[in-house]
């Protein structure tokens, strides 16, 4: 073929500060094709990317779309060699609606009525063209994260876009929407236009992709036709080393019951009822984990489970009741209880991202008779504590004086795990443990967890990733608009019959279609559109 | 209390209210881009002495207006450049305008006049005067009507009539117009408008200049229509009052219109009675000037609708790794 490549990049670098984020990165994009770029968080995906998008400016190397050398300085730049990127985190005004979503930025002349008339048009051309059907007049607010991700799709496809970038599209997506959007990718490839498909999960790409690019410390480790790989190859490409994508470990040995919850329900300051009679136990030595999309009340059951939210009904651990509300109520109560928490959002609960790791280290914990001299903090012996806690749990660099920030995501974990584990706590609650966790990291995080188990501790764990529940979990609750669908054994259940009770569909025997399920996410998930 | 006495309290109405409103839009241009700013005050100040200052020395009260929106616009430049180039805290910024045109108009008022801070009296060409409405003066004696076309309607300033016509215009540009529409996203969501290809300085410096040009108009309103001459802390905390209308407006157009007109109606009223007798309770004189802030305090408890900031204020905008 003679075709030109519809994005060639040659030579790009790009440095942060002394961090290299791209080396000397070149790589070839086919029309007509989906590329997949793989690689371990951190390793330079999102920054390429942005720099193709005129987000960053690189610091040497040439870019050329369609064969023509282009120059990007910025997003307008992009947008007018008809690129679009669809970034990791949104980037929508959450009052405004869909049309003026979709609008802003590439109006048609200074009043706003006709943009908006053209735009309408546009749009349910667009929703018939590609299965992307959006009410043009619902407030991002009231629209589930499966429907914004489409007004990003369609603020690219209005800008013209015949490249389609895509930053970890599925992260916060059910399985059957991640299908719903794998189906409206495929349509348009065979509208000839080119995507590329940032992700960390090797099955996606394996899925989806014509050819497949993986990234490793800011250098491009190997291009390859995806057929002719495989998963374990990836990873290994990634990582720079053999990796178990499997979990090992041995049949649990569940012994006494440890925490015994009843009736739990939670109404939040909107008034809505978040969680509602909510009952599990949890024995020593097994792990529960709790599947279910982001937002169905996992996140409140934590919260109160840690002892910042309020509730009813009851939990016990080994058999004595713990106060739900009033003052003794808190996380240091939860903690004297023997009750640790790795929260769901790290950055925002788990670490104070300005304060250094040694400080980090003594939040929650601060009042240990270790950690004091006097009426003073002995920091002396917190900094040597921590230097322990981060070579025990590889925490790289192992520098206790560093910021929190300045450590990776997946470090940032293993630190909050170190404070939070070594407590030797006899209820462990874990949160989404590796959300833009690289793959070396998830291995070791998940090696951790299973061994608490195996020193008979209670685990209860949350996490929207089916592939980590599946691994992990001993028993699988299912949760779906604040209650336990039903549970289910790991060895005897599947992604599927899991996706349904995510979907709040209960008799998971009948063969459901796929609009089927459209159709109840679409209605749960706020003020969505119908089908088409 | 009788009909003329209502009348004449709604004509002051109008006049105290006027500073209040054109502060308040400012606010509302620069606040809905994202740019808080706690230096409307100062700017209006600033503004107050620039045009009471050029009026006397030039007589002439338009370029003392130009003057007084200049000396606005430059304060308004600091505050950008502190806030959106810089990058600073806006709330420090605001501070240090107000502190900086509190100190520095008596200082040249006092050096270029030795007035004791203030600048001579102004009038003539060096002042606004009242624009008689065609047929005030026929329809005078006409009852209930005349009353309210001749006193209410008719006599006010031109800048008057241009801060009322402000308001729809403010509306129209924010709802109806592209500049609008960006400008109202950048207070929401910067990151949105820069991926979107439009420059989120360029959007913050016109807000931030719209601000300028209105607390400008504002602060000559108060030195050259209001009152005849630049004294010593003219605003008196109407800059302030303008923010707490601007939060019980929930930053939109036509509820600052009702929420300075409120509060030009306390202070009109204030300013007319010494202490108000209610039969049983006898409020003092301060209560009214103290009832917006109250009133402010109220709104922002929750217990009147709930008043929501665009969500990106006070931010500046960084890109995110």
């Amino acid at each position: 073929m003679s075709t030109a490549p519809a994005i060639e990049l040659k030579g790009i670098s790009k440095a942060f500060g002394p961090v290299q984020a791209n080396k000397d990165i070149s790589i070839r994009v086919m029309p007509g094709t989906i590329h997949g770029i793989i690689g371990e968080n951190g390793a330079g995906k999102s920054t390429l990317m942005s720099i193709l998008y005129g987000f960053y400016k690189a610091d040497s190397g040439e870019i050329f779309i369609n064969g023509k050398k282009t120059d990007i300085p910025d997003s307008q730049a992009a947008i007018n060699a008809g690129i679009g990127m669809v970034f990791q985190h949104f980037k929508l005004v959450q009052n405004f609606t869909v049309l003026e979503n979709v609008v802003l930025g590439a109006e048609d002349s200074a009043l706003l009525g006709p943009s908006l008339a053209r735009a309408r048009g546009e749009l349910k051309r667009l929703a018939a063209e590609y299965e992307l059907s959006v009410d043009p007049d619902a407030l991002i607010d009231d629209i589930g994260v499966g429907m914004q991700q489409r007004v990003e799709i369609l603020k690219a496809l209005y800008r013209q876009a015949d490249i389609l970038i895509l930053d970890e599209p599925t992260g916060v997506l059910t399985p059957a929407e991640a299908d719903h959007l794998f189906r409206i990718l495929e349509n348009l490839r065979a509208e000839g236009k080119t995507i590329i498909l940032i992700t960390h999960k090797l099955r996606e790409i394996i899925e989806i992709t014509d050819t497949v690019s993986v990234m490793r410390r800011g250098e491009m480790t190997a291009t390859v036709k995806t057929a002719e790989t495989s998963p374990p190859e990836l990873a290994e490409l990634m990582v720079g080393r053999k990796v178990l994508l499997r979990v090992k470990k041995t049949p649990a040995q569940p012994g006494e019951k440890i925490v015994e919850v009843r009736d739990l329900n939670v109404v939040d300051d909107k008034g809505v009822h978040r969680v509602k009679g909510v009952s599990f136990d949890i024995r020593a030595g097994e792990i529960l984990g709790i599947a279910g999309v982001a937002g169905n009340g996992q996140s409140e059951l934590l919260e109160v489970l840690g002892g910042y939210e309020k509730a009813t009904g009851s939990i016990r651990m080994r058999g004595e009741e713990i106060d739900l509300t009033g003052s003794r109520s808190d996380g240091q109560s939860r903690r004297r209880r023997g009750i640790a928490h790795v929260p769901e959002d790290r950055q925002r609960e788990g670490l104070i991202m300005d304060f250094h790791a040694w400080e980090n280290v003594a939040f929650g914990y601060h009042a240990d008779p270790a950690y004091q001299s006097g009426m003073f903090m002995n920091n002396a012996a917190i900094r040597e504590a921590t230097a322990e806690k981060m070579k025990r749990f590889d925490v790289r660099p192992p520098d206790p004086n560093l910021s929190a920030k300045s450590f990776s995501g997946g470090n940032q974990q293993k630190i909050v795990l170190a404070r939070e584990i070594e407590r030797n706590p006899d209820l462990l609650l874990v949160g989404q443990p590796t959300r833009g966790v690289d793959i070396g990291a998830i291995e070791f995080i998940h090696q951790r967890i299973v061994e608490l188990r195996d020193e008979g501790k209670a685990i209860l764990l949350v996490s929207v990733e089916l592939d980590e529940i599946l691994g992990l979990a001993d028993r699988i609750a299912v949760m779906f608009d604040g209650q336990i669908m039903g549970e289910r054994l790991p060895g005897e259940t599947d992604e599927k019959e899991l996706g349904l009770l995510m979907a709040g569909i209960t008799d998971t025997e009948r063969e459901h279609s796929l609009a089927e399920v459209e159709a109840q996410l679409a209605h749960t998930s706020g003020r969505a559109g119908k089908e088409a | 209390m009788d009909f003329i006495t209502i009348v004449q309290i709604l004509d002051s109405t109008i006049r105290l209210a006027v500073p209040l409103l054109l502060a308040c839009l400012a606010g509302l241009f620069s606040e809905r881009a994202g740019i808080f700013d706690i230096g409307l005050e100062g700017k209006m100040l600033a503004a107050a002495f620039m045009s009471g200052a050029v009026a006397y020395t030039t007589g002439q009260v338009w370029i003392g207006l130009l003057a007084g929106i200049g000396a606005s616009l430059l304060l308004s430049g600091i505050h950008g450049l502190a806030s959106i180039t810089f990058r600073g805290n806006q709330l420090i910024s605001g501070v240090a305008i107000n502190f900086l045109a509190a100190g520095l108009s008596v200082v040249i008022a006092q050096d270029w006049f030795g007035q004791g801070g203030r600048t001579p009296n102004i009038s003539g060409d060096a002042r606004f005067n009242g624009i008689t409405l065609p047929g005030a003066d026929a329809i005078e004696s006409t009852p209930f009507i005349g009353p309210i076309y001749e006193e209410l309607l008719s006599g006010h300033t031109i800048i008057v009539y241009i801060a009322f016509l402000t308001v729809p215009l403010t509306w129209w540009i924010l709802f109806k117009t592209r500049f609008g529409l960006r400008l109202r996203a950048v207070g929401e969501n910067p990151a949105a408008v820069d991926t979107a290809g439009v420059s989120v300085v360029g959007l913050r410096y016109a807000a931030v200049g719209i601000c300028g040009i209105l607390t400008g108009l504002a602060g000559a309103y108060l030195a050259t229509a209001l009152q005849a001459g630049f004294v010593k802390d003219m605003t008196a905390g109407r800059g302030f009052i303008a923010l707490a209308a601007l939060i019980f407006a929930k930053w939109r157009p036509w509820y600052a219109l009702s929420a300075c007109l409120l509060f030009g109606f306390l202070q009109a009223v204030a300013l007319r009675f010494q202490n108000i007798d209610l039969g049983l309770v006898e409020l003092p004189v301060q209560f009214m000037d103290a009832l917006p802030y109250i009133l402010t305090v109220i709104i922002l408890a929750g217990f009147v609708g709930k008043a929501i900031p665009p969500r990106a204020g006070g931010q500046p905008y960084v890109k995110e790794r």
